[in-house]
This record gives C-alpha cells, sequence and structure tokens, in this order.
C-alpha cells in the first residue's frame, strides 16, 4: 500500500505492558483515507493493543503512530481528546453505559460535544438508530437486548458524531451468524455513507475479508504479512492458508511458550 | 533465621506497598478536585447521584436512627434514673445522637449501604470498558463519572446524619416520654437548653462532612483502580466497607479529641 493519502501511519512501533513481553514488536502499517483496512490475528497478538494505540490510550515505547499526520503520543491532553472528537471507537462487547436507555447512550457524545437543542439531538438520534434498525428499541435498557442488537446500538454510538476514523475491536465476537452478517453490512455501509476510514481488528476471517479494502496480518506483535482479500485468498504463504482455512498446525503456535514437556512432567512426578 | 528474614521482608513489602497506595488514592482525590468543575456547571449529574447514594438510603438511615435512639432512651431512662436525674433523658439522647452516635453511626450505615454501590458501578463499568469508551468518546471519566459520585457522597452524608439524630431524638422521645412518661416538658426543654448550636451541633455536621469525604473518597477510588475482574469487583467493594468503617472510627477519635478538650 503506497504511504501517500494515509490517514493513520504506524511506523516501527513496539509496545510492551512490562519489561517481561513485548506486545508489539516494529509494527509498520498505514489506513488510506475512505477505506476500510482489516488487522487480523490470533487472541492475544496485539492486535487491541495497536487500536489503544492509535487512540491515544497507550503510548509506544519506541516508533511513532500519526493520525491526520500528526503523531499521536505527542498530543497534549486536549489536543488528544480532540483528535477523539473525530474518532468512534466500537468496544468488542459494545461497552454501552449501562445506566443509560438506547436512546440516551446514542444522545452521549451530542449532549455532551455540543450545544445542540434537544429537538435536533432527538432527529439525529432517531436518524442513527434508525440507520441500524433499532429505532423501535429506542427506550430499551442495554440489559434487555440481544448480544446483536447491543453492537447495533454501540454502532449507532460509535458514528454519532460522523467520526472521520472508526476503529471496531473484534465487533463479530460471540454473535450468531445472521447478526454477524448484519453487522458487517452496517460497518461497511455506514462507513462509505459517511465517507469515513475504518479499521476493525478481528478474527473473523470470512466475514472481514467480505468487507475490508485491505487486509494486515498479525502474529506475536508484528505484521506477517498483508494484502487486499483477493490476493490473501490466493495466498500459498504457510501462515495465510492456516489462519484462512482454520488449521490447527502450522506456523501458527497452538502451545504458549512453556519448558520442555517431559521435564515438567517429571518435576511434579518428583 | 530465613524465616524471620521473610517475615520482616514481607512486613516491609506491605508498609510500603499501603504508602504507595495512599500516595496513588490521593493524587487521585486531587485529580477529581481539579475535574470537579463539570459537576458545579451541571449540578443535575450531582443530583442525580445524591438520589442514589443518598435518597435511597434513607430507609436504612431512618429506621436504624429510630431504633439507636429506642435503646438509648431505654438504656438512658435506666442509669439516669438510679441518680433520680431522669428528667435529663431528653440532654443524653440529643448529645448522644448530634455528638456522636448520628455522624458515626450514619458513616458506617452510607459506607456500607452506598459507598460499597459505588465502587461496584465504578468497578463493573471498568470491567465492561464503559469507562474505556467514554475516554475514546472524549469524555473525561473522572469528571463524568467520578466527581459526580464524589460530591454526591460529600453532600449526602451530613443530611443523612443529621435525618438520623433527628429520627433518634424522636425514637428517645418515644421510648422516655410516651412509653415510660418521663415529662415531655424537661425533655424538651433540658434538652433546649443543654445542647449548643456550635459545640454540639456544628461539631457534629463537621464530623460527618468529614466521614462524607472519607467513605466517597474510598469508594470511588477503590472502584476505579478495582481489577476489571469480577473477583476484583467483589474484593474492591469489601475493601471499600471495610477501609471506610475503619477510617470513620479513626476519624471519629482524632475529631473527638480535637473538638471536645476541656469542655
Amino acid at each position: 500500500m503506497p504511504a501517500t493519502d494515509n490517514l493513520v501511519e504506524v511506523d516501527d512501533v513496539n509496545f510492551a505492558y512490562d519489561a517481561t513481553r513485548q506486545v508489539l514488536k516494529g509494527v509498520k502499517l498505514g489506513v488510506r483515507r475512505g477505506q476500510m483496512v482489516a488487522i487480523m490475528g490470533l487472541s492475544g497478538c496485539g492486535k487491541t493493543t495497536l487500536l489503544r494505540l492509535i487512540g491515544g490510550e497507550l503510548r509506544p515505547s519506541a516508533g511513532e503512530v500519526r493520525v491526520g499526520g500528526r503523531s499521536v503520543a505527542e498530543l497534549n491532553h486536549e489536543e488528544r481528546f480532540a483528535l477523539r472528537r473525530k474518532m468512534g471507537m466500537m468496544f468488542q462487547f459494545g461497552a454501552l453505559f449501562t445506566d443509560m436507555s438506547c436512546y440516551d447512550n446514542v444522545a452521549f457524545q451530542m449532549r455532551e460535544h455540543t450545544d445542540l437543542p434537544e429537538e435536533l439531538i432527538n432527529d439525529l438520534v432517531l436518524m442513527k438508530l434508525q440507520a441500524v434498525g433499532l429505532r423501535g428499541a429506542q427506550g430499551l435498557m442495554p440489559a434487555e437486548l440481544s448480544g446483536g442488537m447491543a453492537r447495533r446500538v454501540a454502532l449507532a454510538r460509535t458514528t454519532a458524531l460522523d467520526p472521520m476514523l472508526i476503529m471496531y475491536d473484534e465487533p463479530f465476537a460471540g454473535l450468531d451468524p445472521v447478526s454477524m452478517g448484519v453487522i458487517g453490512q452496517l460497518i461497511r455501509s455506514l462507513n462509505d455513507a459517511l465517507g469515513a476510514t475504518s479499521i476493525i481488528v478481528t478474527h473473523d476471517v470470512a466475514e472481514a475479508l467480505k468487507l475490508v479494502n485491505y487486509v494486515y496480518f498479525m502474529s506475536e506483535g508484528a505484521i506477517v504479512t498483508q494484502g487486499t482479500p483477493d490476493e490473501l485468498r490466493a495466498s500459498d504463504k504457510p501462515f495465510v492458508h492456516q489462519f484462512v482455512h482454520g488449521e490447527t498446525d502450522g506456523p501458527m503456535p497452538f502451545h504458549y511458550p512453556a519448558d520442555d514437556y517431559v521435564h515438567d512432567l517429571q518435576a511434579v512426578e518428583a | 533465621m530465613n524465616a524471620l528474614a521473610d517475615f520482616f521482608e514481607h512486613l516491609g513489602a506491605r508498609a510500603t506497598g499501603a504508602v504507595h497506595r495512599l500516595g496513588f488514592a490521593t493524587r487521585f482525590l486531587l485529580l477529581t478536585l481539579r475535574n470537579s468543575g463539570m459537576c458545579f456547571r451541571r449540578f443535575s449529574l450531582v443530583m442525580r447521584e445524591i438520589y442514589f447514594a443518598g435518597v435511597l438510603s434513607l430507609i436504612i438511615i431512618l429506621v436504624s436512627g429510630l431504633f439507636v435512639g429506642m435503646v438509648l432512651g431505654l438504656q438512658g431512662y435506666d442509669t439516669l434514673e438510679r441518680y433520680g436525674s431522669s428528667s435529663a433523658l431528653g440532654v443524653l439522647v440529643a448529645l448522644s445522637l448530634v455528638r456522636e452516635l448520628g455522624p458515626v453511626v450514619s458513616g458506617l450505615l452510607f459506607a456500607s449501604r452506598a459507598g460499597s454501590a459505588i465502587t461496584a458501578e465504578i468497578g463493573l463499568m471498568k470491567a465492561t470498558e464503559q469507562l474505556a469508551a467514554m475516554e475514546m468518546m472524549a469524555v473525561d471519566p473522572i469528571a463524568r463519572v467520578i466527581a459526580p459520585r464524589f460530591w454526591a457522597g460529600v453532600i449526602s452524608m451530613p443530611l443523612l446524619a443529621a435525618m438520623f439524630s433527628a429520627m433518634g431524638v424522636f425514637g428517645g422521645y418515644l421510648v422516655g416520654v410516651r412509653l415510660i412518661g418521663v415529662d415531655a416538658g424537661s425533655f424538651w426543654s433540658q434538652m433546649q437548653a443543654a445542647v449548643d448550636l456550635r459545640e454540639d451541633i456544628l461539631n457534629g455536621v463537621i464530623k460527618s462532612v468529614v466521614f462524607g469525604i472519607a467513605v466517597a473518597w474510598i469508594a470511588v477510588f477503590e472502584g476505579y483502580d478495582a481489577p476489571p475482574t469480577a473477583e476484583g469487583v467483589s474484593r474492591a467493594t469489601t475493601r471499600t466497607v471495610v477501609t471506610s468503617s475503619l477510617s470513620i472510627l479513626a476519624l471519629d477519635f482524632i475529631l473527638t479529641a480535637l473538638m471536645f478538650r476541656g469542655t
């Protein structure tokens, strides 16, 4: 992918939560404006950490994350919050505010960041809920929603202020196939309607390859391969083949690093 | 020898850990105070939390106040009667309540009822990524979630303590005057003459404000600092009740020593 016109640029980023475990190792990627990019990999490979770095929740230990040409780590508190007003992030299980109705969840950012009159907020909230098919559920509380419905309300909330960059953290996790398809279509249509740029972190290969323009594969904190969905489907690289076809045996290890198995067993016997 | 060294090492680690945590909690309190502007610009946020922390605690506070007052009436009468001064029952009940029992018992009840609820709510909001979502929406969770709950606790506590004391005096009246037959005139007039606005009532109010700050601070800090797991939230909730209760008792002794010296 050419480096020009990228809204998000991750440049040789390293990150560690503590000295013993390096989460990201020299990650380098770019997300072009108006495109949808998927970051895929096994659980625990550093995908969500990468999103948190882009959102400015974490600071890289080396390298630089740039959004709109500005280094996120160098922004002060006000600048970082100003940037986040132009971003939306959908969390793994929606992260809806449980003490607010669906309506109030979607209206939350409008009330916090704008001086719009309540009549206009009402119209905007109903439009957002209509777009995800849940205008009729506006009065329900999050506890009354199914997993798929909660994800759709979260999607309406994420796009409430028409963000330029939308990040999705495992948007398909725990959904039935029908809800997964609905969420996938909504993500694509909302991205196109808003002219936004989207980053989807997922390990759901089939659904993601249908939606996105470009894919980065991560393993053990590093980008191991990248390409368009068609390139990846046709790829004969062992890593991509294993991931796309869900094989247990391949270059991605099944076991967490451990001492010698026989040694461990004998140690218990002794 | 090794066991002894391990013991002291463990003790030292516990002590430095506690000091470190206290420092962290103090920084958190300062951050909360610095981000309290929104609470006073949008007081409805605090009002909502006053409803949850204060209004919903009213039943337990009023019922407890009534029973504590009634027990004071019984016990007080029994003791005063031995010295032939049962007419001073009103004074005994009122001073016991406004100086000590009102602030302390309502503080303990507030920590158990509202403090634990605040910690659990904030801890669960953290565990379900609601605080992270808020931060990603460019809304500071300290200003939007923590500060309103802190101020709601600080405001609710003295009001609850006052209601506890009022209900307790009524309980003492019910038992002393209505049940036992102490003269109503001397019950009220001696109380009116002996209870001093500054020495007794104001000092009681100061105590309840201090307890309110302590409980609200501990509750919001434990919730915010809770590990984002079911076990983490459960432990944090327990810590809120235990730490708040011990703090109230310790602070009560310190405040009493400062306030009522030689009077």
